[in-house]
């Protein structure tokens, strides 16, 4: 996403806020001219006071008051526009965050699977949070700066032009000191954070994994490695700090030039009594000293909406990302379906150069079992993948009860299917609440049952506050296998009519496990189930056995088939046996 | 927390230096209105032109000679500053890799590296800060009211009364928001969280036709962290405006006492200004205070966090040993028990049996049955609560730890490797290892083939956790790693998970190439792998349920019978 597509973007998401937006430009517009006119009432008033006897005190009296006034106005004006940005900047990140969470849920998951989960997160949470800082600032600054400066000219143009003309000729110094500054700055940044993300690649292997290096004793070297990059670190860290702290500085002696030089050329108008007050110089001097300000602020402001564009891009692309194939309308599947299943002549690959599944062609009959077996990585899920439509194939067609999936809604498919994957995936909430993911309003008897029916309910009772104890994302304090179960019962509640299972492989004890299996084999009674198979009696018992490697299908049949055949099934087997 | 301070002392100098520098330069910038003054009563009341350029030329010499004071300051604090940190994380460092397992445990790696990295930077950014701004503030401000009283006290006592206003005004904003941000910051990460787990679930989500649901549930979180926000920002908002109305009626109060007292004689009109003069100066230099106390806070907290990090010391002390006795008893356990830091139940208890050199053990038992807890303990990872463990008949705590650990190759459950090439990953076992020795124990670890596959043979870069290897590679480099120091005890710890069966099959066999006096301990989940081990440990919740082989076993002990069986059957078919 190019910027200009990316400020398209921010705009119109700013839209609904247009409102606001107007009133807090309306409000940065009277809090500007006002600072801009105190100085100028303040000067007034010296001008009424001039030496002794000679002062009027009812005009400074009058001047005082206006210059409550208009300072009470200032503050509420302020006040106003920062409650207009903070809706505006709240309201839109708000809006931001929803969409893209919104996204996710109508992803194809090539988009998700290709991608770290950590990299989508920043893009919904941190890159938002830089764009909501960037355009704060930016309302906040970047306009009551600009009308600052033009505001200050415009008067002091006004009031007496040769003094402002001083200023105008000072300007461009300090422009381009500001840009000078801030291009050796960020080059330094960029260096800095480069040794930076460098020294935190090295902390996050070493301290990532210190019990790998005490078990090896590489603490030593381990060290070595660090005070080298932490020395590089030290030394970029210092020009970046350094450089980029002359802003001010400098900038501030820009500022005092332009002082000296209003202070001179004010003080010789005065002197020549062309009608120049001290009370004007006063003003004028005021200015002067605020004057450069607002250029440290702009340059300042630059950079962070720069950053807030990039990180916004970043979002947008995932807003914009290309979304799943439309759904069909139509519901042509009954509410339960027999659950015959047939995969005819399917092709499929994630990457195009590297097909994986070749004209695999399989029909499956209601209450049947497929097997799918292979060494570890070898693309079992792919096959689920396309069964529960996840994904679609590159060719050929899955069909449940003759019906192509892809003229059936995903919500109707997926009703038709349960799923327990190995990698369990429980929600922060109850427990409860995880089993009724599928049917949130079951009711207690049904969830319980569920939970007996799948070998729950004992470990479930056993927690500290039974079916209502909380449990996080990762259902920490629970063991891979009672999370397993949970899932389990999970599937068990909603009971349809197909299955997708996957055994569980090493990290589970064996009691569990056994109980495990016993609530499979209950939930699999009279469904259609492909499994993803550990175990002998569950291939045995197969319908069908796929058998897979590399990602491929490499061959299919039943138990006796494949070993007469003497394949890779069978030298699998054997192995098993070979010693 | 004070002793942190000790890495500020290499830099003293400069610590002392950059705020005197800003001193400096803010009493400069504290005489301009005072020039202004004498430019208005003297230059402009007798028409003194001369006396007006003098003065110009004055102003201007401040603005340069503070211009090389502030430069000099900054130089200064950043590298006080960029020093201290380098020093802190080095020490920081070190300090982590002298930890034993057990810490390690205790502060977990995410927050160890958070500290070494967020929190560092906080502190560095807070001692920066510090230098430049915490005596130039508050000295400006003093400074202003000085001059004050030093142009006419009565109009002074104005200053008296502003200055603790405005602070007390910065301080109570403050006071309400900075812990509501910590609601704000909850709120987000409640958000975060969903969103984590609407990706990490996106499978069963679908499947179970929930999107909508969770889309619901995200939007109340959302909703719940913009009102926080609003609120928040309500509050703070107020900072600007507020301190704004009270120095410019710190303006009006000078404006009118000055009003009278030139009226009678006692101010000029110049002083008046530059009265004015000196109160707005106090409004910049508020700002910027209040900025440094919340940069201070963080930057507090940091280094408690930080410190608190530097308290924790390592339990175990190093032995001096480095030969253990002339013994054919490679290992033996002496009742060992041993319970982790938050456990209730002891991890292992009261385990003994003997190990003889050469000799091949397999461990069997369930999940969290202490099988890894049991290896941990042979090169001293942990400390036993009770008993002793000893190799070759010497208590390991007696050993120096490098000594020890350089005689045992151990082979984790996780197969991690690290960014660099496969020989930097191999000379983790043995730093000076030539490329015969390497190749040697590709050769045994059954990873020869592959790696000569590789456009780089050894070269080959490795990226970061080795993802650019598949699973199955990446554990039998690991083995290779731990065969290149040629260890008396080598260590498997359910280490060929990821390899098919035809694999395992034949790293077993060329294992049993290696030297007859190298013993060693597989821990597996698959019967085949340990089934023809000399010795058999079975393990249920931590007790030693059964010694022997795999005939032994089968016939005396329940457990062994019950995992072998389900498991045997289980491997039967893949």
């Amino acid at each position: 996403m190019n910027r200009k597509q990316t400020i398209k973007t921010v705009l119109s998401y700013l839209r609904p806020y247009w409102g606001y937006l107007f009133l807090s430009l309306s409000l940065a517009l009277v809090t500007v001219a006002l600072t801009l006119y105190v100085p100028i009432l303040t000067g007034q008033a010296v001008d009424q006071i001039l030496g002794v006897g000679d002062v009027n005190f009812p005009e400074v009296f009058k001047i005082l008051v206006s210059i409550a006034a208009s300072v009470s106005v200032t503050a509420l004006a302020q006040w106003g526009m920062s409650l207009c940005n903070n809706r505006l900047t709240f309201g839109m990140i708000r809006d931001i965050r929803r969409d893209a969470f919104k996204k996710i849920s109508v992803l194809p998951l090539r988009y998700i699977d290709s991608r770290p989960v950590g990299d989508l997160v920043s893009r919904v949470i941190s890159d938002v949070d830089t764009l909501a800082d960037g355009l704060l600032m930016g309302f906040t600054q970047l306009f009551t700066g600009c009308a600052t400066i033009l505001g200050t000219l415009a008067i002091m143009l006004f009031l007496y032009y040769r003094i402002a003309l001083v200023v105008i000729l000072v300007t461009p110094i300090s422009l381009f000191v500001a840009s000078f500054i801030a291009k050796r700055t960020y080059s330094m940044f960029q260096r800095q954070s480069t040794v930076r993300g460098e020294q935190t690649a090295l902390i996050d292997e070493m301290i990532g994994e210190q019990k790998l290096v005490l078990a090896f004793a590489y603490e030593e070297r381990a060290k070595k490695r660090f005070s080298d990059v932490n020395e590089r670190l030290r030394s970029a860290s210092l020009q970046a700090i350094f450089y980029s702290s002359l802003m001010n500085p400098s900038t501030r002696f820009v500022n005092s030039l332009v002082y000296a030089g209003v202070g001179l050329v004010g003080a010789l108008a005065v002197i020549s009594g062309c009608g120049f007050t001290v009370g004007l110089l006063s003003s004028f001097l005021s200015y002067a000293n605020q004057y450069t300000k607002p250029f440290n602020e702009i340059s300042g402001v630059v950079t962070e909406l720069q950053n807030a564009l990039a990180c916004a891009a970043r979002t947008f692309e995932l807003i914009r990302a290309e979304e799943e194939s439309q759904d069909s309308d139509a519901d042509p599947l009954p509410e339960t379906v027999p659950g015959n299943v047939s995969l005819d002549h399917v092709y499929f690959s994630y990457h195009p150069d590297q097909s994986l599944i070749e004209d695999l062609t399989l029909s499956v009959s209601s209450g049947q079992r497929i097997a799918i077996v292979g060494p570890t990585g070898c693309g079992k899920t792919t096959v689920i993948n396309l069964l529960m439509r996840f994904y679609d194939p590159v060719s050929g067609s899955v069909k449940v009860e003759q019906i192509d999936v892809r003229e059936i809604s995903r919500y109707s498919l997926r009703k038709n299917y349960g799923m327990v994957l190995q990698e369990t995936w429980l929600k922060s909430g109850t427990v409860r609440e995880n089993i009724a993911v599928g049917k949130p309003n079951a009711t207690e008897d049904e969830i319980i049952s569920a939970a007996k029916a799948s070998h729950a309910h004992s470990f479930i009772m056993r927690l500290p506050n039974g079916y209502d104890t909380p449990i996080g994302e990762a259902g920490d304090g629970l063991s891979q296998g009672q999370k397993q179960l949970l899932c389990i019962a999970r599937v068990m509640l909603c009971r349809p009519p197909m299955l997708i299972l996957d055994e569980a492989t090493s990290s589970i004890d064996t009691r569990t496990e056994h109980k495990i299996q016993r609530a499979f084999s209950k939930l699999m009674e009279g469904r259609t189930s492909f499994i993803v198979a550990h175990r002998l009696s569950t291939v045995r018992e197969a319908d069908c056995i796929l058998v897979m490697r590399d990602g491929k299908v490499i061959e299919q049949g039943t138990h006796s088939q494949l070993l007469a055949r003497n394949g890779f099934y069978a030298q699998l087997y054997q192995s098993q046996f070979a010693h | 927390m004070k002793k942190l301070l000790t890495y500020l002392k290499p830099y003293r100098k400069e610590a002392v230096l950059a705020p005197l520098f800003k001193m400096l330069e803010a009493i400069l910038e504290l005489l301009v209105p005072l020039v202004i003054a004498y430019v208005i009563d003297n230059g402009i009341e007798k028409g003194d032109k001369n006396y007006v350029l003098l003065m110009s030329g004055i102003l201007v010499c401040l603005g340069i000679v503070g211009l090389i004071a502030a430069v000099t300051a900054q130089y200064f604090s950043a590298k006080a500053a960029v020093g201290f940190s380098a020093g802190v994380r080095k020490a920081l460092f070190s300090h982590l890799q002298s930890l034993s397992y057990k810490e390690c445990d205790r502060i977990g790696t995410a927050t160890m590296i958070t500290r070494m990295t967020g929190d560092v930077n906080l502190m560095q950014t807070g001692v920066n800060m510090t230098l430049r701004l915490l005596l130039r503030s508050p000295f400006v401000v003093l400074g202003a009211m000085i001059m004050a009283f030093t142009i006419d006290p009565v109009s002074a006592l104005i200053f008296v009364a502003v200055i603790p206003l405005l602070y007390l005004t910065v301080w109570l904003i403050m006071r309400v928001t900075l812990p509501r941000y910590k609601g704000v910051q909850n709120r987000l990460d409640r958000v975060l969280r969903k969103t984590r787990e609407g990706l990490t679930g996106v499978r069963v989500i679908r499947a179970f036709n929930r999107q909508e649901d969770e889309q619901s549930e995200f939007n109340e979180a959302n909703e719940e962290l913009t009102k926080f926000q609003c609120i928040v920002g309500r509050i703070s908002a107020l900072t600007n405006p507020l301190t704004y109305v009270i120095v410019n009626m710190g303006i009006v109060a000078l404006i009118s006492v000055g009003a009278v007292r030139v009226n009678v004689g006692i101010l000029t009109q110049g002083m008046v200004v530059a009265l004015i003069n000196y109160m707005a100066q106090i409004l910049t230099e508020l700002v910027k205070f209040a900025n440094l106390v919340v940069t201070i806070t963080k930057a507090l907290a940091g280094a408690r966090r930080v410190s608190d990090v530097f308290e924790i010391q390592s339990s175990q002390t190093a032995g001096k040993r480095t030969q253990g006795e002339d013994t054919k008893e490679i290992l033996r356990f002496e009742n060992v028990s041993i319970r982790y830091y938050s456990d209730a139940q002891p991890a292992l208890s009261d385990i003994s049996f003997s190990v003889t050199e050469g000799q091949t053990v397999g461990i069997r038992g369930g999940t969290g049955s202490g099988k890894s807890t049991l290896i941990n303990l042979i090169p001293r990872f942990y400390d036993a609560t009770q008993g002793r463990v000893l190799f070759r008949g010497i208590d390991v705590r007696e050993y120096d730890p490098a000594v020890l650990r350089e005689k045992i190759g151990i082979v984790p459950q996780k197969a991690v490797l690290f960014r660099g090439t496969i020989r930097d990953n191999l000379k983790w076992g043995k730093e000076d290892a030539t490329d015969e020795e390497l190749w040697q124990a590709l050769r045994v670890a059954q990873a020869e083939d592959f790696v000569r596959e590789k456009s780089f043979a050894l070269d080959e870069p490795v990226e970061q956790a080795g993802r650019n290897f598949s699973g199955g590679q990446r554990q039998r480099l690991t083995i290779a790693r731990a065969l290149v120091r040629c260890p008396e005890v080598l260590i498997l710890d359910d280490s060929s998970s990821a390899l098919d069966y035809a694999t395992e099959a034949s790293l077993r066999s060329s294992l049993n190439t290696l030297p007859e006096s190298v013993t060693t301990f597989i821990v597996s989940q698959r019967a085949s792998s340990v089934r023809y081990a000399d010795l058999i440990l079975v393990l249920e919740d931590g007790e030693l349920v059964g010694v022997g082989n795999h005939d032994e076993l089968i016939s005396d002990c329940d457990v062994y019978r019950e995992i072998f069986d389900s498991q045997f059957e289980r491997e039967e078919d893949v």
